[in-house]
C-alpha cells in the first residue's frame, strides 16, 4: 500500500524535524559528515516512521527489523532519528564527538541503543546485512533487513562480493538502498571513480533494480512495498538524491561531506529547511 | 649510492603553520620535480592526506582510485614492477587493515618500492571513534618482512623521513597523524637517520623511549622531571620501529635500567613489544613498562582528551616516570653475573 497523502505530509513534517535536529548535532559537535547525512534522511523517515517493525523500549528485541547504514560515516544522520524514535533523550545527542561519548562520527552498536551494526569502515555493511538475512531465513524468521550504501561506498570490491552472495543465495529478505547523490569526498562519483553503468551493474549481479527519487516518499513507498512483495530476487533501490538535501548552501556542494556551523549559519540551515516545500 | 637531497628545507615555521600531513605534501611535490619516476595514488582521501597536493601539481602522475583500498595497493604494486615510485596514501586503519593482504603479498612479499604515507595514525581522528582510529598498525606492518616502519614525531621529521624513504629500498610505511600535532623539531637538521634513534634528552635514571606525538610530551616531561625532582631522563625518539636501534635500547638499559616507552598504539605489538623484545634477549635486569592504548577500542574525544586519558601526555608521562622511579627495583651493579 502505498503511503497516503495524508501520511506523506506527516513524513514530511518528520523529515524537517530530523534534518534540524542534524543540524543541531553537527553545531554541538563541532563537524560532523553533515551532506551525507542530509541527503538519506526520507529513506531513514520512511523506514523508521512507516515500515520497519521495532520496539525502541527493548533495543535488543529479537525479531526486530534490522537497519544496516553502511555508510557509516552518516551517523548524524542516525542518531537523531533513533533519538526520535525514543531509544535515548535527544539531549544526549548534544555530547556528539566529545569527550568519552557514546557518540562518534561513527556510531559504535555496543554504545548506542538502536544501532544493529557498528560500520564506518566503508564496504563492509552489504555483506553483515547478507548475514543477518541469512540468519533469519535460518531461524525461519519473519524479520526485515534494511542496508543504506553511499553510491561512493560502492567502488568497494567488497560491495559487490556481498552482492554476488545476496543473489547467489536468492536473499529476498534483504532491501538495499543505494544513497546515489553522486557525490564522495574529492569530487563527483563519475569524476573519481566512474560506476555507470550503476543500474545494470546490479542487474547484472542478479538484482532487481527500481531507480527513484530518493526524496520522494511515494516513489520510496511504491519501491519498497514492491520489494517486500515479490521473492524472485534480491532488491535494490537505486535513491537519486541530493548530498545536502534542504540546505541551500550545502546542495550539490562537495565541501559539505564533512563540515562545521557556527549558531549563525546552524540558524540559517535551519531556516532553509522550514522554508523547503 | 644514496641520491643526494638537497633543496627545500622545512623548519619550524611550516610545522607550526602546516600540518604533517600538508608538508608531506609538499615535499612530495619537491621531490616529483627531482624523480620522475614517482607517482602518487590515494582512496578518495587525495585532499585529506594530502597526496592531493602532488596529483594537482603531476596530474598524469596520479590516480585516484576511488574508495578501493585494496585495488589501490594491487596498482601500486603493478606500477613498483613496472619501474615507477609509488607513493600511496590513505588513512593508517585502511592502508594496514583493509589492504592488509596487499600490501604484505602484493608488496611487501615482492619487495617492491612501494612508500606508503598513512594518515590519521593512533587516535588522532578521535571523535571519528575505533573504525578510524588506528592503534594497530605498527604491530601489523612490523610483522611484514621487508617493511621499514617510521612513526615521525612531528611535521619536520615528516619531511626527512618522506625524503629519506627513497634511498631506502623496498617498501616503506610512515604512519602520520591527522593533522594539528604539535611540533617538537626547530629544523631539519638534528641528524635524522633511519634505523637510528634520536637522543633528544640526556640521563642517567630512566629511559622514555617514545615515538610520534609522545615524543614532544616526553621532551616536555624530561624537563619538568628533572626540575621538579631532580630527575635525570634520557628521551629517545625511537622515530624508526623498523629496523629497531637495539644500540640504542642496550645502551639504555646498561647505563639506566629503567625504560618505559610511550605510544599511541596498543600496547601490544607497537614500540613497547619491539623494545621489550630487545630487553628481554639482553638477559639484563631492568625495570620496564609499555604505555600506550591498552589493547582496547579506544573510547572516543578530542585527540588531546584521549592522550591525557591513555597516559601519553607531559603531565601522565611526568607522573608515570614517578611511579616507575618509586617501584621497588634490585639495583645490581654487577652485570657479569647475568646471562
Ligand atoms: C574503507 C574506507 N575508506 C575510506 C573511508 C573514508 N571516507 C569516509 S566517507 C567517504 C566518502 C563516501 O562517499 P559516499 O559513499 O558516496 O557517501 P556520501 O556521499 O553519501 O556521504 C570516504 C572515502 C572510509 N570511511 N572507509
Amino acid at each position: 500500500m502505498p503511503v497516503s497523502e495524508d501520511e506523506v505530509k506527516k513524513l514530511k513534517v518528520k523529515a524537517k524535524e530530523i534534518r534540524k535536529d542534524i543540524i543541531d548535532t553537527t553545531l554541538a559537535a563541532g563537524g560532523a559528515h553533515i551532506g551525507g547525512a542530509l541527503s538519506m534522511v526520507e529513506i531513514m523517515t520512511i523506514l523508521y516512521h512507516k515500515y520497519l517493525n521495532i520496539r525502541p523500549d527493548q533495543p535488543d528485541w529479537k525479531d526486530r527489523d534490522r537497519v544496516v547504514v553502511s555508510k557509516g560515516h552518516a551517523g548524524v544522520g542516525i542518531a537523531p532519528v533513533l533519538a526520535g524514535k525514543g531509544y535515548f533523550k535527544k539531549d544526549a545527542l548534544s555530547t556528539f564527538n566529545q569527550f568519552q561519548s557514546k557518540f562518534g562520527m561513527h556510531l559504535d552498536s555496543l554504545k548506542v541503543d538502536g544501532v544493529d551494526v557498528s560500520t564506518g569502515s566503508l564496504g563492509h555493511g552489504l555483506s553483515m546485512a547478507v548475514g543477518l538475512a541469512l540468519g533469519a531465513s535460518l531461524q525461519k524468521k519473519p524479520w526485515k533487513t534494511y542496508c543504506i550504501l553511499g553510491d561512493g561506498e560502492c567502488n568497494e570490491g567488497s560491495v559487490w562480493e556481498a552482492a554476488m552472495s545476496a543473489s547467489h543465495y536468492k536473499i529476498t529478505n534483504l532491501i538495499t538502498f543505494v544513497d546515489r547523490n553522486r557525490l564522495m569526498i574529492d569530487g563527483a562519483t563519475e569524476e573519481i571513480m566512474g560506476i555507470e553503468p550503476f543500474a545494470d551493474k546490479w542487474r547484472a549481479f542478479g538484482f532487481a533494480v527500481r531507480e527513484i527519487d530518493g526524496h520522494d516518499f511515494t516513489q520510496l513507498s511504491r519501491a519498497i512495498d514492491k520489494a517486500l512483495e515479490t521473492t524472485g530476487a534480491p532488491w535494490v533501490i537505486i535513491c537519486n538524491t541530493v548530498k545536502g538535501k534542504g540546505v541551500s548552501f550545502m546542495e550539490n556542494e562537495v565541501k559539505w561531506h564533512y563540515g562545521s556551523m557556527n549558531s549563525t549559519l546552524a540558524d540559517q540551515a535551519k531556516a532553509d529547511v522550514d522554508n523547503a516545500i | 649510492m644514496a641520491k643526494e637531497i638537497t633543496g627545500t628545507t622545512w623548519t619550524v615555521y611550516d610545522s607550526d603553520t602546516l600540518t604533517q600531513a600538508e608538508i608531506y605534501g609538499r615535499v612530495l611535490c619537491d621531490l616529483g620535480d627531482r624523480y620522475p619516476e614517482i607517482v602518487g595514488l590515494s582512496a578518495d582521501l587525495a585532499n585529506s592526506t594530502k597526496i592531493g597536493n602532488f596529483g594537482k601539481k603531476f596530474p598524469d602522475r596520479f590516480f585516484n582510485v576511488g574508495i578501493a583500498e585494496q585495488n589501490l595497493f594491487g596498482i601500486a604494486a603493478g606500477l613498483a614492477k613496472s619501474g615507477m615510485l609509488p607513493f600511496v596514501s590513505t588513512m593508517a586503519a585502511f592502508a594496514t587493515m583493509r589492504a592488509g593482504e596487499q600490501v604484505r603479498t602484493d608488496i611487501c612479499y615482492q619487495n617492491l618500492d612501494v612508500k606508503i604515507i598513512a594518515t590519521h595514525g593512533g587516535v588522532s581522528f578521535g571523535p571519528a571513534g575505533s573504525t578510524h582510529h588506528c592503534t594497530e598498525d605498527i604491530a601489523i606492518t612490523r610483522a611484514f618482512p621487508n617493511m621499514t616502519v617510521i612513526v615521525p614525531a612531528d611535521g619536520v621529521e615528516t619531511a626527512n623521513a618522506v625524503k629519506a624513504c627513497i634511498d631506502r629500498g623496498g617498501p616503506v610505511y610512515i604512519r602520520i597523524g591527522r593533522g594539528f600535532e604539535p611540533p617538537y623539531y626547530r629544523d631539519e637538521n638534528y641528524g635524522f637517520e633511519i634505523g637510528k634513534a634520536v637522543e633528544i634528552a640526556p640521563g642517567t635514571d630512566l629511559t622514555i623511549i617514545a615515538c610520534g606525538i609522545t615524543v614532544r610530551e616526553a621532551a616536555e616531561a624530561a624537563r619538568i622531571l628533572k626540575e621538579t625532582d631532580g630527575l635525570s631522563v634520557r628521551v629517545l625518539n625511537m622515530h624508526t620501529i623498523k629496523p629497531l636501534d637495539e644500540a640504542a635500547v642496550l645502551k639504555a638499559v646498561e647505563e639506566t635500567r629503567r625504560i618505559i616507552t610511550f605510544e599511541d598504539h596498543n600496547v601490544l605489538g607497537g614500540l613497547g613489544s619491539a623494545v621489550a623484545d630487545v630487553i628481554a634477549a639482553s638477559g639484563k635486569g631492568c625495570a620496564f613498562e609499555k604505555v600506550g592504548i591498552p589493547d582496547c577500542f579506544a573510547i572516543v574525544g578530542y585527540p588531546e582528551d584521549l592522550y591525557s586519558y591513555y597516559s601519553l601526555d607531559a603531565n601522565a608521562i611526568t607522573d608515570k616516570v614517578r611511579e616507575v622511579m618509586g617501584r621497588d627495583f634490585e639495583e645490581d651493579e654487577d652485570w657479569e653475573d647475568e646471562v
